[in-house]
């Protein structure tokens, strides 16, 4: 696989609180190839976010490697050239405090043209209007302020901020959760266009899994820290292996009969994530398992291949690869 | 067909603020029996809450004000109540669970004290302290939740969100209300856990036989949960049907639009969503408040406000389309 852009192995990011350590990404290893999409799902306090944010710099990954077309990255921004910080980006959750609201559009989207030196002083606005008319706003938008705007018009500025240094890579950290469904179908289809047009890269973090279906190459499933389950999306939603997937799946509440019927058979959701800091002996989904085994709470199971690119780290696979 | 509960009639609410009046509720219209399990969908900012809270006159008055309307429960008209009838509905016939159980609970006093303010609230007094308490572990109990004499101790902030959306839930439905009003009761919690409460809500509400109104703008909640839906946008009613109905023959253009921007688990795509956002309630279009991003709107619908047209039994839509 040498067209990976993105490979992350082993990685690991812990916080020392008083509480004790918080093992937010604990040993996640995938890989992202270029122009593809891979969806990273988890609910809350999983540790979708840390892997984001290690991946940008943000955090200092604790172990583990982070290569980024085929150089090594396992270091934190300030440590890492602009070349690099060019090309990968990042669109936040919430708009509403990822733009500084003081500051106008020109001001927010100039910023990173500036930095980065991409164009001249002089043709500056042109490009911001260029910029703008990307993510189909007209282009006297840039004398407007983050307040004066719509939620779903102030995402479209974060993505013409991310596109701004011209990326190749960009984290989008559940760029629609703080919006409607009519503006989300708005953005999404935004970045299923951008994404051809540009040859993107995304690391699509939600924890809709109705949306990953349409937007995601691959998808990989998040519990506590860990990665229990990666596929094709096709194959993930067709042939969902782990538990906790098939969980998630049959928990997802949906408008057609259609859909009723891709569901797995419902499997009642039970019990509580546990707390980060103090996660379960062996498998950290044993306690709420419907087909837990005598293994599950002694010993932490390994990532197995049951099908060539159709990985899953539960003890129920463990024998057939 | 049971007897009728709450009818609201063209309620219309203004808010005052610093240069003029917000027109939020423009015309909303519900009926529900007893008993029945009733859905509220809209986006944000439709005006769903507001309507929530005119019914239990928890509205801040001023800057809110109500123009026009009637709240009609069980024949009485709500919003000509005194202070004193409307102890009794809050006692004994509505009670609300709020969208986030963090901000609902007090963080400064143990569940069990406020679980046990609330009965002692919706029984007049009546109960020993005794009773009071054994009421309120079974309120706990009932929610599935483990080791109740410990959580009456715990405060708010010992407890999971989950666990705290249960606490509102087991005191909501301890006074033994009528009605419950539940306004997004899993719009903060993880898919597997809303799936949990929804399925514990939906339990208790049957066996107590409670009616129910759901506030959500998640339309796959609504189809699993509710028997009819009111879809709301910009302050009016636009759409009602038998919930089965709604979703196979959707007729408003903006609840079509909505329904085709719902992403699927077939994964054919996502629809292009609704051009445009909803209206400045300052100054809010005339005639259909929808006509600006309405793909079919036509000269009527600038100028007059649509009436509700029966497109089939229980099925009536706030459209000029469906005029004939």
């Amino acid at each position: 696989m040498n067209n990976e852009i993105l490979t992350a192995q082993e990685l690991k990011k812990h916080f020392h609180t008083n509480r004790g350590i918080v093992r937010a990404a604990d040993g996640v290893s995938f890989g992202i190839r270029e122009c593809e999409t891979l969806g990273l799902v988890g609910e809350s306090g999983s540790g979708k976010s840390t892997v984001a944010y290690t991946i940008m710099g943000i955090y200092q990954a604790t172990s583990g490697d982070l290569l980024f077309k085929g150089k090594d990255i396992t270091r934190e921004s300030a440590k890492r050239s602009k070349k690099l910080k060019q090309d990968i980006q990042i669109v936040f959750q919430d708009p509403g405090s990822s733009l500084n609201p003081r500051r106008s559009i020109r001001q927010i989207m100039d910023l990173p043209l500036n930095v980065h030196n991409i164009v001249p002083k002089a043709r500056r606005d042109e490009q911001i209007a260029k910029l703008l008319e990307m993510v189909e706003l007209p282009a006297d938008f840039m004398y407007k302020h983050p307040l004066n705007i719509g939620g779903g018009e102030r995402q479209m500025i974060a993505i013409a901020r991310a596109l701004a240094t011209d990326p190749s890579f960009i984290v989008l950290d559940e760029p629609t959760s703080a919006l409607d469904v009519s503006v989300q179908a708005k953005i999404i289809n935004l970045l299923i266009d951008l994404q051809k047009e540009l040859n993107l890269t995304y690391l699509f973090i939600t924890h809709d899994l109705s949306l990953m279906r349409n937007m995601a190459t691959r998808v990989a499933i998040m519990y506590l820290g860990k990665i229990c389950e990666i596929a094709t999306t096709a194959e993930f939603f067709s042939k969902p292996l782990h538990p906790y997937t098939n969980m998630l799946l049959s928990s997802i509440p949906v408008v057609s009969a259609e859909e009723e019927d891709l569901k797995p058979k419902k499997i009642v959701s039970q019990g509580e994530i546990p707390s980060p800091v103090n996660v379960p002996p062996g498998c950290s989904f044993h306690l709420r398992c419907p087909n837990r085994i005598d293994i599950c709470d002694k010993v932490d199971p390994k990532i197995t291949e049951p099908e060539p690119g159709h990985q899953v780290r539960c003890h129920l696979f463990e024998g057939s690869s | 067909m049971g007897k009728r509960l709450l009818e609201i009639k063209n309620l219309q609410v203004n808010f005052d603020v610093y240069g003029g009046s917000l027109k939020v509720l423009n015309g909303v219209h519900l009926t529900m029996e007893e008993g029945e399990k009733v859905g509220l969908v809209g986006e944000t900012g439709c005006g769903k809450t507001t309507t929530a809270k005119s019914v239990l006159k928890i509205l801040p008055m001023p800057p809110g004000k109500v123009m026009g309307g009637e709240i009609l429960f069980r024949d009485a008209d709500i919003l000509k109540m005194n202070d004193n009838e409307m102890r009794q509905i809050h006692a004994h016939e509505i009670s609300m669970i709020f969208q986030d159980p963090t901000a609902a609970l007090n963080p400064v006093f143990t569940i069990g004290q406020q679980l046990m303010e609330a009965i002692k609230y919706s029984s007049d007094n009546s109960l020993s302290r005794k009773e009071i308490k054994e009421q309120a572990v079974g309120a706990l109990r009932d929610v599935s939740l483990p080791d109740p004499e410990r959580i009456l101790e715990n405060y708010p902030i010992q407890l999971s969100g989950g666990m705290r959306q249960r606490i509102c839930i087991a005191m909501a439905l301890a006074t033994r209300s009528t009605l419950l009003i539940a306004d997004e009761p899993t719009t903060s919690l993880d898919v597997t856990i809303q799936d949990q409460v929804l399925r514990l809500l939906g339990a208790l509400v049957r066996e107590k036989d409670t009616s129910t109104i759901l506030i959500t703008h998640s339309l796959g909640v609504v189809r699993e949960w509710t028997e009819r839906v009111y879809v709301m946008y910009a302050g009016s009613m636009v759409e009602t049907a038998g919930t089965e109905e709604l979703f196979k023959n959707p007729l408003h253009p903006y609840t079509q639009g909505l329904m085709a921007a719902v992403p699927k688990l077939t994964g054919k795509g996502i629809a292009s969503g609704i051009e445009g956002r909803i209206p400045d309630y300052l100054d809010p279009p005339p005639g259909c408040r929808f006509h600006p991003r309405c793909p079919r709107a036509f000269d009527t619908c600038k100028k007059e406000k649509p009436p509700y047209f029966d497109a089939d039994a229980g099925h009536q839509v706030a459209c000029f389309l469906y005029k004939d």
